[in-house]
């Protein structure tokens, strides 16, 4: 007997809706049909020429064609428009399929209960049902369409450009047209002579700052934490307020100051430099001073939050472990090496792997500060300072070059997302998310 | 040495270093503000305090011709806070959900969320860039709320670590007791949620009060402008002819988030250890 189970499915497959109203659920029924038939129509319209678009980048480019005595501008194909539609629509289409294989799980479940001589639920308990067994679903659909639209296809379509020649002066749109290279922008890039040399050398002054910079503030903040922290230490809440200043600044402001703190012809820094005989030194404009000075200011701006994030794990030491090393007669020193520092070590791992991963893509101190410069004669359109982010920004808003942008993105991300994941793995929200009941 | 000069030694010690260090925290903030009372316009001065101090150049901000430094106020006043309305919704919605409730997909769901945040912003640049474009968006402020609102969901992570530590009874009382879910999140969940709401509203707020990387892509003319992209530009075409009318701007820009900042500096704490001990 499952006869109203089968007629409802096969319906509800040859059109969303009519299921449902085999099954007597003429509202929810009626609804569907609607988005049937609207949503039917639109792609069968739109959705071949989005593949078409899609899979050829258009074929056709913009070009003057001799109308009678005159040059006339006929506009062709414009290949990102085409890639961009495209991907929205099967992003659409998509979402349709979804709604259709939902609509067929939903009659054949109502069938089957009509089968089993229960009544369909009325288009009020769906409402009921769906506001309260599938309220998380119902919290999230508006952050969900945010998030699909606005950062999933853009990293998507992102994607996509990697594989493309979409650069200047050869492949922009409209005038020229756009074509699927496939892996040839990552050959170039890494093998190239031209974009190698840079790739590379950029590549590795992003790891040797991301690594200097979080070993920096990671000490510093320990060292800070730990001083304030001493035993006998007096106003331990106003050097923690003074400390934390730096953070509170915005670093739009911070780090344009800088800039002009550390100006190698007016600025007080070597101002001050000049009063103790020594001579002024070339902050931002050699390459390696202004490596030095990128790290420095780094340290002024990060290790406020270490040393907030310290002092949050020394607290939570439980203090008998100290009470219990003081009978045994250990000394300060002892008691920092053998309980301090394994206690805070332990528990800030995971967040050393977070800061290397956020120091890779740290945009606002390399390019507020030294906006990458000085120039690198052999770099193609990068500094000394550039870290690879900052390359991509330069090679978008400068250059045009959006393959190599969206190349150097894909490799920058997978980098990072690997020593996340990694450690978000070792973390114990991850683990003992479902401790706390 | 005894054990008492040897700990008075120490204490010392630790006192020079700590003001050594709180010297060279505050040492930036003072100089700017100084240097923005300072009359005329140069980097260079004599004296670390200004000799004859004016508030000259704050009033120039608002009045000289070059600058619409009122406008960009406006224009900054005016994203922080709807960014702020509608990231909050956003993210108390979905952190919410994805912290009180089990259902099929969620693991996954996290996981996506988690590397989607990892992808670098300026990655989907161009691709944003290009939509706003075809969407005729490009210049307008409407483009960058929207922006800042979907990509704050993604760090909502702290705010999920505040909902898993809320106890799983109180729910399930209400539950029992008959309340829907819409009722429980209204009145049980929302006005426990306080510090939580205040922290992600500050930290949106402060985010799109001084982000330049999108405004400067988005915003193409001159009085749509925020504070920070016109400060920015401010720096790089007049690094030193007009410096003390850079520091005044600072100030501006920087008091107000300073304030927010001492006022709810035990939200952010408590949001940075919290996120901290949760990974």
């Amino acid at each position: 007997m499952r006869r109203h189970q089968n007629t409802a499915t096969i319906l509800s497959v040859l059109m969303m809706g009519l299921g449902q109203l085999y099954n007597r659920q003429f509202i929810k029924g009626i609804l569907l049909l609607c988005v049937e038939i609207v949503s039917g129509y639109y792609f069968i319209q739109k959705l071949p020429h989005a593949i078409w678009g899609l899979v050829t980048l258009g074929d056709t480019p913009t070009k003057l064609v001799k109308v009678g005595k005159r040059y006339k501008n006929v506009v062709g194909d414009h290949s990102v428009n085409l890639l961009i539609g495209g991907l929205v629509l099967l992003i659409l289409f998509g979402l349709f399929v979804t709604l259709y294989v939902m609509n067929v799980r939903d009659a054949n479940r109502t069938g089957k209960l009509r089968d089993e001589g229960k009544s369909p639920a009325s288009f009020k308990e769906t409402v009921h049902f769906v506001t309260d067994k599938r309220f998380p679903q119902l919290l999230l659909t508006l952050p969900a369409i945010s998030v699909l639209f606005l950062t999933i296809m853009p990293i998507l379509m992102a994607i996509l450009l990697a594989f493309t020649n979409y650069s200047a002066p050869e492949h922009i749109p409209p005038a020229k047209l756009v074509d699927w290279v496939g892996f040839q922008t990552f050959i170039d890039l890494l093998q190239l002579k031209t974009w190698s040399h840079t790739f590379y050398g950029v590549f590795i002054w992003t790891v040797i700052w991301a690594v200097i910079a979080t070993v920096t503030t990671y000490f510093g903040g320990l060292l800070v934490a730990l001083l304030i922290d001493q035993k006998g230490i007096r106003f331990k809440g106003m050097w923690r307020s003074i400390f934390i200043i730096p953070y509170a600044i915005p670093q739009l402001i911070s780090l344009l100051v800088m800039r002009n703190l550390f100006n190698g012809q007016f600025g007080p820094i070597n101002q001050y430099l000049g009063y103790f005989g020594i001579g002024k030194l070339p902050w931002l404009t050699d390459p390696f001073w202004a490596k030095v000075t990128v790290i420095i200011v780094n340290m002024w701006v990060g290790i406020p939050v270490s040393m907030v994030l310290i002092l949050g794990v020394l607290t939570a030491i439980p203090k008998d472990m100290y009470e219990a090393a003081e009978v045994d007669g250990a000394t300060a020193f002892q008691k920092l090496r053998v309980i301090t520092l394994p206690f805070v070590f332990f528990a800030t791992t995971p967040i050393l792997i977070t800061q290397f991963a956020g120091n890779i893509n740290n945009f606002n101190v390399i390019f507020l500060l030294t906006n990458g410069d000085p120039v690198k004669g052999d770099y193609q359109y990068a500094g000394s300072t550039d870290l690879l982010v900052t390359w991509l920004y330069k090679l978008t808003l400068n250059n045009n070059k959006y393959n190599f942008a969206s190349a150097i993105g894909i490799i920058i991300f997978v980098i990072v997302a690997s020593l996340s994941i990694w450690s978000y793995r070792r973390s114990r929200s991850y683990k003992e998310e479902d401790m706390i009941q | 040495m005894s054990m008492k000069t040897r700990n008075i030694f120490r204490l010392s010690v630790s006192y020079v270093i700590l003001t050594i260090i709180a010297i060279c925290a505050i040492y930036p903030a003072v100089w700017v503000l100084f240097s923005s009372l300072r009359p005329g316009s140069s980097l260079f001065s004599e004296t670390f305090i200004p000799k004859n101090p004016t508030f000259v150049h704050f009033k120039e901000l608002f009045t000289s011709p070059s600058f619409q430094f009122g406008r960009w106020y406006w224009n900054t006043l005016k994203i922080a806070t709807l960014s702020m309305i509608l990231s909050t919704l956003l993210t108390t919605l979905s952190m919410y959900a994805l912290s009180r409730f089990r259902f099929k997909g969620r693991k996954a769901l996290l996981t996506t969320m988690l590397v989607l945040g990892m992808f670098p912003g300026f990655m989907s640049m161009v691709a944003i860039y290009i939509l706003l474009l075809q969407l005729d968006l490009l210049d307008t402020h409407a483009a960058l709320i929207l922006v800042y609102s979907s990509g704050s969901v993604l760090s909502g992570f702290i705010v999920k670590g505040f909902y898993d530590t809320i106890p799983r009874s109180l729910d399930e009382a209400a539950r029992i007791d008959g309340a829907s879910h819409l009722t429980i999140f209204w009145r049980i969940m929302l006005p426990l949620s306080r510090p939580m709401l205040t922290y992600i509203g500050l930290t949106t707020f402060t985010g799109a009060w001084v982000d330049f990387i999108f405004a400067r892509l988005v915003l193409r003319s001159k009085e749509n402008w925020t504070l920070a992209v016109g400060m920015w530009d401010m720096v790089a075409t007049f690094q030193n002819s007009n410096f003390t009318m850079f520091a005044a701007g600072s100030v501006l820009i920087a008091v107000p988030i300073m304030i927010l900042f001492a006022f709810l500096q035990k939200f952010l704490v408590q949001g940075l250890t919290a996120g901290a001990s949760k990974g």
